[in-house]
């Protein structure tokens, strides 16, 4: 047996070399000289490193503008989600409204059409509203997430009424109960939904490129891509690209990971 | 939970002073979302529908006095453009390939992080989850790299144990599966969270059952553990199909549709048709097909599933 179980352990060891490779790879590669990647057989680390490539991106590629872009889309996309969804969740697990079972019904049938159909009426509408190549026109989708409302009610719906009872008779008004003590029951899956949302906004590709026209509007990703098509050559600059685009969001996932990984098995385990 | 449904969207308001108050206060809760709901994301669905019927091209994005009402015409010309049914038979490719791929790939992973013997298991999850959130075209250009022909690490790796160089990325035959290895190297980890998540809750005592009954671990896994994960499997292979039909970002940064239209997907296509040539009424017929191809496949997985009584 005891061969056996350290071969196991080994292969699952080998196995991870191999799903993290990509990103080491990545990271090692951002920080050669100009030209060294393209060597074979492929140079694994740097001889000299360099921050060439993360300064050059930052002076005369504009990164630092798409990072703020990013950065800013994300961070608005996740308090406006967070303040349509989490109310709205927490009244579809707790409070008493005439249709209620029926519209919840109708959201639940909803969840099986993929936003993207929507895609181009709503660019047009968004247009008629002269919202194209704005931070309001790309905000836009993150306002009607039928997902996070879920999230938020299926979590509620733990709240014992009993509490909330106990808050009317206290006199309390229905805002004064949600704020002093629905918000802080719910704090967990708050956390669990605003990472979702600002991880998704940070890595969505094809709303942003539809909508923000202009280079100085441009998020990471599409700023990528549209650098990737003029730097084909340009291994080492584009890795480095390629870092600063992932190392925030994975940063935020590791220190967050407990919030994120419960709230993505609520989500698909249960409903 | 406990709370009686209201069923009548006409129901007046209760006699009793607080309730009504407590309802008006819950509409005022859920009212920004279900407006925002409405206005963002039915309403454009719905009108999906209808620009799908008009010819809305460049010139009526000009002056809406050029949308004609055409009907089907659309969905006609589109079947007739072999363009489309080539993304049609490519998306077709990536999910008959992919979803079965990345879900054995995943529940591989499930069953090997699931065995007590291993060490360090909470460390190994989170890394094998990691591609999960990373960017998706920054990990897209990492792996344009890495599937170079003559720089690229995969063939340095087939080159060292004597197979020949591919080119991947640069012949109709490999561009799919290539892009494919990108994918299941991104997404595995998310369903092989769900899968762990379901085995353990598979109890003990079950394969110990089958221990003594002498089967080894396939009959193990044939016998125990894949009856438990039926459901699960049946779920998550719901969610990849819808997943794989609507691929776009890695064609769009990994081969730009090509070599030769061969990864142009639905949804790159409608890309196309819509952002660039600006055939609005043309893009949303695809969108809508592709809607109910996703919604055709899932019918089908259920029926199947209910013939084979894995679930409900």
């Amino acid at each position: 047996m005891r061969p056996r179980v350290i071969l196991l352990n080994l292969a699952v060891a080998l196995v991870a070399l191999i799903v993290l490779f990509p990103l080491l790879w990545m990271v090692s590669v951002s920080l050669m000289p100009t030209g060294e990647a393209a060597n074979f057989p492929p140079p694994l680390i740097p001889r000299t490193v360099t921050f060439d490539h993360y300064r050059d991106l930052f002076v005369s590629q504009g990164m630092g503008r798409y990072m703020w872009n990013s950065f800013a889309l994300a961070t608005l996309a996740t308090i406006l989600a967070l303040g349509f969804t989490v109310p709205a969740g927490y009244a579809f697990a707790k409070l008493r409204f005439a249709g209620r079972e029926r519209i919840f019904q109708m959201l639940v049938g909803a969840l099986v059409i993929p936003a993207q159909i929507g895609t181009l009426p709503l660019f047009l509408m968004l247009k008629g509203m002269g919202l194209v190549n704005t931070y309001a026109g790309a905000l836009v989708p993150w306002l009607a997430s039928i997902f996070g409302l879920f999230l938020v009610r299926q979590y509620a719906l733990s709240i014992p009424d009993e509490m909330l009872e106990a808050a009317r008779i206290d006199g309390a008004t229905e805002g004064q109960i949600f704020r002093r003590v629905v918000l802080p029951t719910l704090q967990p899956i708050i956390v669990t939904l605003g990472l979702f949302v600002f991880l998704g906004s940070w890595n969505d590709f094809l709303w942003p490129l539809i909508i923000l026209t202009d280079q100085t509007n441009y998020t990471l990703p599409v700023a990528l891509a549209a650098l990737s098509r003029e730097h084909v050559q340009d291994i080492e600059m584009m890795m480095a690209g390629a870092v600063l685009t992932v190392a925030p969001v994975l940063i935020l996932f590791l220190a967050l990971q407990r919030y994120y990984i419960r709230g993505m098995l609520a989500g698909s385990v249960k409903g | 939970m406990t709370d009686a449904p209201v069923d009548s969207a006409f129901a007046r308001p209760a006699p009793r002073h607080g309730m009504s108050r407590r309802e008006r206060a819950a509409w005022g809760f859920v009212a920004p979302a279900l407006i925002a709901i409405a206005v963002f994301f039915v309403i454009p669905v719905v009108s999906a529908l209808l620009l799908s019927l008009t010819d809305f091209d460049i010139y009526a994005l000009a002056d809406l006095d050029n949308l004609r009402f055409v009907g089907l015409r659309n969905y006609e010309q589109l079947l007739s453009n072999p363009l489309f049914w080539g993304a049609m038979r490519n998306t077709l490719w990536f999910c008959v390939l992919g979803v079965p791929l990345s879900i054995a790939v995943s529940l591989a992973a499930a069953v090997v992080l699931n065995a007590r013997v291993v060490k360090w298991r909470p460390i190994w999850r989170v890394m094998f989850f990691a591609p999960y959130v990373t960017t998706l075209v920054a990990t897209a250009v990492v792996w344009r790299y890495l599937l170079h022909t003559r720089y690229g690490v995969i063939n340095w790796a087939l080159q060292s144990v004597g197979l020949p160089a591919v080119d991947w990325l640069g012949q109709p035959e490999t561009a799919i599966p290539a892009i494919l290895m990108f994918v299941v190297w991104k997404i595995f980890g998310y369903n092989m969270l769900i899968f762990l998540a379901v085995l353990q809750t598979v109890p003990d005592d079950l394969y110990e059952a089958a221990r003594i009954d002498g089967a080894g671990p396939w009959k193990q896994f044939r016998h125990v553990t894949l009856p438990a994960i039926a459901p699960t499997l049946l779920l998550v292979s719901i969610i990849s199909v819808a997943g794989f039909f609507q691929l776009f970002a890695e064609p769009y940064v990994m081969t730009q549709g090509g070599p030769a239209q061969s990864t142009v997907t639905v949804l790159y296509f409608m890309y196309e048709e819509g952002f660039k040539w600006w055939n609005l009424g043309s893009a949303s017929a695809v969108a809508f097909i592709l809607f109910l191809c996703i919604f055709a496949v899932t019918m089908v997985q259920l029926w199947a599933a209910r013939r084979m009584g894995a679930e409900t």
